[in-house]
């Protein structure tokens, strides 16, 4: 781009001599960065230098591996795969004309406490392959409708869900219509176990993303049903359900909030669960998962990040050890120029 | 293809030829958006990016706002348009300067002073002295006598000394008021560009007298851009005008220089464009794949059953804009903003500022930095590039006396001050030799100055030590040389100019002293040319101690010596000389073979030692230069010798026995053939040696090498590190740039004077040195220096860096696109 352009007088007429005095005074004023003399520092990497940063990590990360591996041991999980055993045995080779028959979908499963469980206890469904992310499904949905009752009919972005029977719906698009709705009662020594299902959502979701004059309107109503239905004298911003299933999951498989149990679970304590195997995950192959969780201070069970840190610690304490025996073994004098490749062959180059 | 000039006609050829408007420009008002807008979109990379900027409007298959492209894209055309606007309108303004300067033209019988951008062929110009000359003009008359005039062409070919030119045969003795009446007709060719050739007839109305047609040549015509010296007045009939006038014809618009980084940054976008097109295809056709079969399972997405006809290409096109930040918008923009940086740098180098003048270093073309750090050959100029171009007079031996051998320069030593003053007859005939033998024309400033226009720097020298030693040549008057001693006006009758050739390595006069009638040869040349033809009896041995002594110290040394003359001999003589001067088949050959037979018998009157500093710190920097795997060509106009010489005093070629220079040469094919096979033979040979092998050529041998035998000749400079080249033209010097690009090497020119600048700008760097010979170079170069020493820190230190600096930004860019865009591709897949 920045040619040097001929000033036409490099040859043309009227040349001569309109040049000389224009550059005198641009003498420069001193500074180090004009004079390119700012400091630098570029490190070099002996092998001091080498294995001590080596020792250094490796002492930082083994330890936090270590904590967060026993975070994690003592956070207590039971996961219960239903999607299968809740389909009758004579369906089991149709699952999906069943979940799409109207047979009773009623289910009961036993879960056996292995470990004391302190409260809170969460309460997840868990999905699998199943793509929240995909663009035609995440683009669905229109966030204005759902803030504020004024624009209850800008649905232009929820194609193919925004209108049925030529009425907009409220809440439109694709993810509000395909809502989970399988549903769980459990019941402890024939005690039903109370279940808190307010509070799982987002606080930032309820008090400004979903609108509390914002009720559900023409919901459900089309030819093709897709998940669960709403109370439409309930105001948006406290179906927390929706809530939930409406903060997208970046992953195929994704573990929802369900809602809480606030009362401790001792070991061997035998929970029945009756559940609403509603919701069809058969056509496209998913699981259902029922996952019951305390947490720790790290958060859920997640033996990952401890074993990462094990891993990048012990590799950075191997790499010092076996640096320290090269170097103790066999030294090399720093910036010898004999290994330079031209030194190497002479005459070769 | 003729056309007819008709001299003073104003009707004829208004229509026929254009006007004298000089139009540089690329662009006008009008057409600047559209033509600017094709140019930028020529380039793949701005058509690449129009192409995913349009695509982004689509909504269905754009992932990203679109103005994320269309900022970044406005803001680059905009950046790059505007700068051409701006150096159009420089242009437009240095145009609109010449179009407008007023010059003297005849019109309807009257001088009129008007614009140069209305002259019209036909039309008759006046120039007085200094005057630039407005467009190609034939000459009808002069204030000389004779018809001469004295142009200065370097503007033109970048010879610095006078040339003269004469008006033609028929003009002669036309009457001053008559010029303005003049009628007739010239026959020429159409528009060309070479400026050595000219062939046309005049032919004048009555009621000149009316002798048939008359020949024109070159030497008739003064051209566009030359300037009138020494003579008071010309004029002359324009033939060619405006951008039809030889220089305008050969005026081409140096192409932007590309640096290799640029080239490779070009390959690289290309591959990565054929990946990125890969990717797309394979991830399309996964997508869709997938889509029908999986997708449809995925009762939540709704895919509907029939899609548009458009459906297949959908997903790929969307990939596509995914994917096109793998060719990062960004690096041109950042890459011109560090480059213009670079050249700031330079710029701002405090260790390159030239105290002596005050002249910091200056980075004309900002876009090609990094090259400075890849160069591998340099082309160097030597006169005012090595050395300082200011030849000074040391010392000298007249008959067996040194002077100057204390003081170290001649012109203090009191000894020689005194043979002066009282007229010590040898040291009168060796100063007038100094002072007259030689092609020096005097001018009288206007502050009654003498200033000397010579040919070479030598005679430049001498002429000036001579006047400093009383003996001043004041005056030429046609033949008639004034010369005033210690007071007294000497004259004499300039008869012959034996000049100089590089063969015979001398040049002589012969003059007729008008005091007495006597007639005498005065020569001057190199020690081997002068010392063998001394006549019989005379002791040569002081003057070859002499010439060895002074050579040893750097110096450059002539014999100067003279012989009188019989009239006879020199009347048989110079019947001769003509005829030899006249002969069609070679004729050098014939004249230098008529010079020997004057030449001889010579009283070697001394030995003269003249200085070409060379400036500081160049052996040094040639040495540096050289450790870092750069290689130098000299390129000169000079002598062999000289070059030689200069080239051994500052690092350039190795003494023997470590070094070896091999000499190619010859005037006829075969010769030059003959010689170029022996020394490519022995550069194959000593390659493997550790041997500084260098090659010596001039430039009549390189002119049959470069047309006959390229092939052996690029071998050749392929395995040479080091060459000069002597007596080359500034025409062969882009030449052998432009063969040492061929070969795909870097190759970086230096020079300061106008005979470099067709090498400068041939070159992929051009570095101009802001010297005595004026700012030509400097101004047409892409970096100009102060001094040669600079050249070592423009290389080693900014070239280095922005090498390194720019490498780092571009692969940095690549990388950081190429994760951005996999990231995005991993996500979308997800």
């Amino acid at each position: 781009m920045s040619s040097n352009t001929p000033s036409s007088s490099a040859g043309g007429v009227g040349s001569a001599d309109s040049s000389a005095p224009r550059r005198n005074s641009k003498r420069p004023k001193y500074s180090k960065f004009t004079q390119q003399e700012l400091p630098a520092c570029k490190p070099i990497l002996t092998p001091r230098w080498v294995i001590s940063a080596f020792i250094l990590v490796s002492i930082v990360f083994i330890p936090i591996g270590v904590v967060s591996l026993f975070a994690s041991q003592d956070v207590v999980e039971i996961i219960d795969r239903y999607e299968t055993e809740c389909v009758p045995q004579d369906f089991r080779n149709n699952k999906v004309s069943f979940i799409q028959s109207d047979a009773n979908k009623t289910c009961t499963r036993r879960l056996t406490v292995t470990k004391r469980m302190k409260q809170p206890i969460y309460v997840y469904y868990q999905l699998d392959n199943f793509y929240q992310n995909h663009r035609r499904y995440v683009k669905s949905r229109s966030d204005s409708q759902l803030k504020d009752n004024s624009s209850w009919n800008d649905v232009s972005s929820c194609k193919p869900e925004d209108d049925s029977n030529g009425q907009p719906i409220v809440p439109c698009g694709l993810i509000a219509w395909s809502l989970f709705n399988d549903t769980y009662n459990f019941s402890l020594n024939n005690q039903q176990l109370a279940v808190n299902k307010t509070e799982i959502s987002w606080k930032s979701d309820r008090d400004s993303k979903f609108g509390n004059d914002v009720f559900p309107r023409n919901f459900q109503n089309g030819t093709l049903i897709g998940g669960k239905s709403l109370d439409p004298t309930v105001p948006l911003s406290e179906q927390e359900d929706l809530i939930v299933w409406m903060r997208t999951a970046a992953l195929p498989t994704f573990r929802k909030l369900y809602g809480k149990i606030e009362r401790d679970l001792q070991p061997n304590e035998v929970i029945h669960v009756t559940l609403e195997n509603n919701y069809n995950t058969y056509s496209f192959n998913g699981k259902k998962k029922l996952v019951l969780s305390t947490t720790s201070w790290l958060g859920g069970k997640n033996d990952f990040l401890g074993i990462a840190y094990l891993t990048v610690g012990g590799l950075c304490f191997f790499l010092a050890l076996s640096f320290t025996v090269v170097y103790l073994v066999k030294p090399r004098r720093l910036g010898d120029p004999s290994y330079l490749s031209w030194n190497r062959n002479p005459g070769g180059q | 293809m003729k056309r007819y000039v008709y001299i003073n006609d104003n009707e004829s050829s208004h229509k026929l030829y254009c006007d004298n408007r000089i139009s540089n420009r690329k662009y006008t008002v009008l057409n600047f958006l559209p033509k600017n807008l094709w140019e930028q979109f020529g380039r793949f990379m701005n058509q690449y990016f129009l192409l995913i900027a349009c695509l982004q409007l689509w909504s269905l298959i754009t992932p990203v706002n679109p103005a994320s492209t269309w900022g970044p894209l406005i803001f680059i055309f905009a950046v790059s348009a505007s700068k051409e606007a701006w150096d159009d309108y420089n242009r437009y303004f240095s145009d609109k300067k010449a179009n407008e300067k007023l010059v003297w033209v005849v019109r309807q019988g009257i001088r009129k002073h008007i614009q140069a951008q209305d002259i019209h062929v036909g039309n008759i110009v006046w120039l007085r002295e200094n005057d630039e000359v407005p467009c190609d003009l034939v000459l009808i008359g002069t204030s000389d006598p004779q018809g001469l005039c004295y142009v200065e062409t370097s503007a033109l070919d970048g010879e610095t000394d006078l040339k003269t030119r004469v008006i033609p045969a028929t003009c002669m003795g036309i009457d001053f008021e008559l010029l303005h009446k003049i009628k007739g007709v010239i026959e020429c060719p159409n528009p060309d560009k070479d400026i050595r050739r000219f062939d046309a007839n005049l032919r004048l109305f009555p009621p000149f007298i009316d002798n048939d047609v008359c020949p024109l040549t070159i030497k008739n015509t003064i051209l566009q851009s030359c300037y009138l010296r020494n003579t008071e007045w010309a004029c002359g009939v324009a033939v060619y005008t405006g951008n039809e006038t030889k220089l305008g014809m050969s005026r081409g618009i140096p192409e932007p220089k590309l640096t290799a980084m640029d080239a490779m940054i070009d390959k690289l976008t290309g591959a990565i464009f054929v990946f990125q097109i890969v990717v797309v295809m394979v991830l399309g056709i996964a997508g869709n794949v997938w889509k029908d079969t999986e997708a449809r399972k995925q009762w939540y997405v709704l895919y509907p059953l029939e899609g548009p006809w458009y459906e297949l290409l959908v997903i790929p096109l969307r990939f596509e804009l995914l994917c096109s930040i793998m060719i990062p918008i960004s690096i041109k923009v950042s890459l011109d903003l560090v480059k213009s940086l670079y050249a700031k740098f330079i710029d701002w180098d405090s260790e390159m500022i030239d105290y002596e003048t005050g002249i910091p270093s200056h980075a004309t073309n900002t876009a090609i930095s990094e090259d400075l750090g890849q160069v591998e050959y340099i082309m160097t100029d030597k006169t005012g590039t090595l050395t300082e171009n200011r030849m000074i007079f040391r010392r000298c031996c007249i008959s067996g006396v040194f002077y100057g051998n204390e003081s170290g320069d001649a012109l203090k030593d009191t000894k020689l001050l005194n043979a002066v003053a009282v007229s010590s007859p040898d040291v009168v005939q060796f100063v007038t030799v100094m002072a007259i033998c030689n092609t020096v024309i005097p001018i009288k400033s206007k502050t009654g100055a003498i200033l000397y226009k010579a040919q070479s720097q030598d005679e430049d020298a001498l002429v000036n030590a001579a006047a400093q030693l009383h003996m001043v040549y004041a005056n030429k008057n046609a033949n008639i040389l004034e010369i005033r001693f210690n007071g007294s006006v000497i004259k004499y009758e300039l008869l012959e100019i034996l000049e100089f050739t590089s063969d015979r390595k001398r040049m002589s006069v012969v003059v007729k002293d008008c005091q007495n009638g006597k007639f005498v040869l005065l020569s001057k040349g190199a020690d081997e040319a002068i010392l063998p033809y001394a006549y019989d009896g005379q002791q040569t041995r002081t003057f070859i101690e002499a010439v060895e002594q002074y050579a040893q110290l750097g110096l450059r040394t002539l014999c100067l010596a003279w012989r009188e003359l019989k009239e006879d001999e020199y009347q048989e003589w110079s019947l001769m000389f003509k005829e030899a001067s006249s002969t069609l088949v070679d004729r050098e050959w014939r004249i230098a073979e008529v010079c020997q037979r004057l030449e001889r018998d010579f009283e070697v009157l001394g030995v003269t030692a003249i200085e070409d500093r060379l400036q500081d710190g160049v052996p040094e920097t040639i040495e540096t230069l050289r450790k870092a795997g750069i290689n130098f060509w000299m390129l000169t106009g000079d002598k062999q010798n000289t070059a030689i010489q200069i080239a051994l005093s500052c690092n350039f070629i190795s003494p023997e026995p470590k070094g070896q220079l091999l000499l190619i040469d010859g005037k006829t094919e075969d010769e030059v053939c003959r010689s170029l096979e022996r020394v490519l033979l022995t550069m194959r040979i000593t390659s493997s040696e550790p041997k500084d092998v260098a090659f010596v050529v001039d430039g009549w041998a390189l002119e049959i090498a470069l047309k006959h035998y390229r092939k052996v000749f690029t071998e050749l400079a392929i395995l040479s590190r080091t060459a000069i080249c002597c007596r080359v033209t500034p025409s062969q010097k882009a030449q052998l740039v432009e063969l040492l690009k061929s070969c795909d090497y870097r190759t970086l020119a230096i020079g300061d004077g106008g005979n470099d600048v067709r090498m400068i700008q041939q070159a992929d760097i051009g570095v101009g040195i802001s010297g005595r010979e004026g700012l030509q170079a400097a101004r047409a170069a892409d970096y100009s220096i102060g001094k040669f020493r600079f050249l070592k820190r423009l290389i080693l230190v900014h070239g280095r860096y922005s090498y390194n600096r720019t490498a780092f930004l571009s692969q940095y860019s690549f990388y950081k696109s190429l994760v951005i865009c996999f990231i995005q591709i991993l996500s979308f897949w997800n």
